[in-house]
């Protein structure tokens, strides 16, 4: 089933940036413009494949007040769950896709009185955004963008031009890499940092912050590939009578109401309890990922929340 | 399908508001059951049926000038019924977007948005009001963004900020309250502010809203019912003016409560802001005499269960401890302990 929040764009330019890395425009099909965003915000871009549907988050690297199209950097990944090839492989100007409404996991804190962004490759994306808004304000801003070598810099001549001598650039290739204790060890009060790109940096960063005395909510952080959304199960729906295969990037919930069976729910995001439902059979483990089981509930492996939980089986029995 | 608008009607001093037979059919009844408690009953906040009080967005009824008057007149003599900090400018932008954009679409005999480029006109119809502007340029409205609009709304509007995986009241128009003051919780963050509700908080009721909203998405508002009593039909019965009010409470009478006791329902809304990524917090308040309940013979019932067997530490809390027998002994007669049908609306 189709989120309710989908809009339907149309790709209106490609363009390659780096070796790795394309640069999409996203344009609604129907006209006119689409939703307003704050920067740091990402979509879900539900790309229809032969066999398979994506769905993948891309953070929105356009300038928050151009609504016209949406533009988004992807990296193509070899060995993934395969959209960030589809995106690279079959989509051309012109192509229909599916995005969800902007959501923001990693906005900019509208208190701080200094921001210090750090890039490592194509995590540069939702700094893009979020930088227009810092460009526009009066609260100073760095950013310290960390990439392979000089081929692999994307964007770096629009961030000179738009903002100058705000930005760093460091090269791998030249073994120039951030300096994160020097940068970490002695900045005012107030200063909020914030991180997006491999792991390894972010680890390297939240880590460093933390030893250097800063407090938790003044670190930021965004891993920019998703978890996989589950291993793929089936479950049998003992009052209907009827079994559903529920695929790796479909919630529970989803597959059920795709079947045709009318589930109860109400948030649909684990938290008011509408879509509980009894198990009564399962062979394996139940991934609980709601807010509303307690602990000990979680543990009976009697109840789960179809809307965001799933299961780790071959076999689950649901009093539905 | 127009409203006919009771411009003259006051929700203070002779207290004149009344309402309509139409307005008493759609009254948005909070009692899904013959009993009441706590729960996170939070839904999404879609088009209800044609004439409810949530066909759109934001309703707009019979007593949309009048209880804009009586905002201005909580202002004049108290200003800081509005505040907005610093930072929250462009989540000021975001509601006043919101705001226009829905009651321009929802109603557009009475309200009128065109826009070129950033240059919006809005056009009030029922206030009289025409104002060119340049969106995202305070300089270019008569007061702050949600001064300027929720001034020309029913309901009180709070926004929040969202940071430190909480969310922080920093900004709002509140007139309509039953009894908490914007003034003193601005700048508090989600259960500080909650933080007087009994009960609510064993039930875990505002930890788990607080997530759920921390994910609410754009375009995905949704919306809850909250009630309490009021002795006569005042919007404005804020902590600031509790001397003017609060005696009310002991004057109810078995002659008197039937006109007086006034059940006050809140329809609270909650949007994702675009720009800022704060959330709105729309509290709308639909007030309906004793009298005016018992016209509908389900909901006299109804209501005389729920208030009957309320939760005592529910009676304490929502004020109604002086009076709650009153009402309950005037509404007896109507209950013949026939079973009600489900759901909250009218038979």
């Amino acid at each position: 089933m189709s989120h309710a929040n989908t809009i339907l764009v149309r790709v209106s330019a490609i363009e390659p940036l780096t070796p790795l890395i394309k640069r999409f425009a996203l344009s609604p099909a129907a006209g006119g413009f689409l939703p307003a965003f704050s920067g740091g915000s990402h979509i879900i871009v539900v790309m229809r494949g032969a066999t398979r549907v994506h769905r993948n988050p891309y953070s929105l690297l356009s300038p928050p007040n151009l609504l016209d199209s949406y533009q988004i950097g992807v990296r193509r990944m070899e060995v993934s769950r395969g959209g960030s090839m589809f995106m690279h492989d079959h989509v051309r100007i012109g192509s229909e896709l599916e995005i969800t409404h902007p959501v923001n996991l990693f906005n900019l804190d509208k208190l701080a009185r200094k921001h210090i962004l750090i890039a490592g490759g194509i995590g540069i994306t939702p700094f893009m955004a979020q930088m227009e808004d810092l460009r526009a304000g009066s609260v100073p801003y760095e950013l310290h963008y960390s990439v392979r070598g000089p081929e692999h810099s994307a964007f770096r001549d629009r961030l000179l031009e738009r903002h100058g001598a705000r930005i760093r650039i460091y090269h791998d290739s030249a073994n120039d890499f951030i300096d994160v204790e020097g940068l970490l060890g002695n900045q005012p009060l107030g200063t909020h940092v914030y991180v997006c790109g491999p792991a390894g940096m972010i680890e390297k960063v939240v880590g460093t912050a933390r030893i250097a005395g800063w407090s938790g909510s003044h670190i930021h952080w965004e891993q920019f590939s998703a978890p996989p959304v589950g291993d793929a199960f089936d479950v049998f729906l003992a009052k209907s009578g009827v079994s559903v295969r529920v695929p790796p990037d479909q919630s529970l919930l989803e597959a059920i109401e795709a079947a045709g069976v009318d589930a109860p729910y109400l948030c649909r995001g684990g938290v008011c309890g509408e879509c509980r439902t009894k198990v009564l059979e399962v062979d394996g483990v139940l991934v609980h990922n709601d807010h509303f089981l307690s602990s000990e509930e979680k543990e009976s492996g009697r109840a789960i929340m179809p809307c965001v939980s799933r299961a780790q089986c071959t076999k689950l029995v649901l009093d539905l | 399908m127009s409203v006919v608008f009771k411009a003259n009607e006051t929700f203070r001093d002779d207290f004149t508001f009344r309402n309509s037979p139409k307005a008493i059919r759609r009254f948005p009844l909070p009692f899904v059951d013959d009993e009441y408690m706590y729960s996170v009953n939070i839904e999404p906040h879609t088009p209800g049926p044609k004439g409810s009080v949530t066909e759109f967005a934001i309703d707009v009824d019979e007593h949309y000038i009048a209880e804009c008057k009586d905002r201005e007149i909580v202002l004049l003599e108290d200003p800081l019924r509005y505040q907005a900090l610093p930072h929250m400018m462009s989540a000021q932008w975001d509601v006043l977007e919101l705001i226009m954009e829905s009651m321009s679409r929802d109603y557009p005999e009475l309200f009128s948005l065109t826009k070129t480029g950033n240059r919006w006109a809005w056009t009030n119809r029922p206030l009289g009001i025409h104002t060119e502007f340049t969106f995202g340029d305070a300089a270019t409205l008569p007061r702050e963004p949600l001064d300027y609009i929720t001034r020309q709304v029913q309901g009180d509007w709070v926004v929040m900020d969202q940071r430190e995986g909480d969310l922080f009241a920093e900004a709002g128009m509140v007139t309509t309250p039953a009894d908490w003051s914007l003034d003193f919780d601005i700048g508090m963050t989600f259960k500080e502010w909650h933080g007087p509700v009994p009960l609510a908080h064993e039930l875990s009721v505002f930890t788990r809203a607080l997530k759920f909203l921390l994910n609410l998405r754009l375009n995905e508002p949704v919306r809850r019912l909250n009630w309490t009593m009021t002795i006569h039909p005042r919007l404005d019965t804020s902590p600031e003016f509790y001397y003017r009010w609060g005696k009310d409470r002991a004057s109810v009478t078995p002659e008197s409560v039937a006109d007086d006791a006034h059940l006050r329902v809140e329809l609270q809304g909650l949007w994702r802001l675009p720009r800022s990524n704060g959330i709105v917090f729309s509290i709308r308040c639909y007030l309906i005499s004793m009298r005016e309940l018992a016209s509908v013979p389900k909901w006299a019932r109804r209501v005389h269960r729920v208030l009957k067997n309320l939760d005592p530490a529910l009676v304490d809390y929502k004020g109604l401890t002086r009076y709650r027998d009153t009402v309950v002994d005037w509404l007896a007669p109507f209950d013949d302990g026939a079973p009600t049908s489900p759901g909250a609306g009218p038979d």
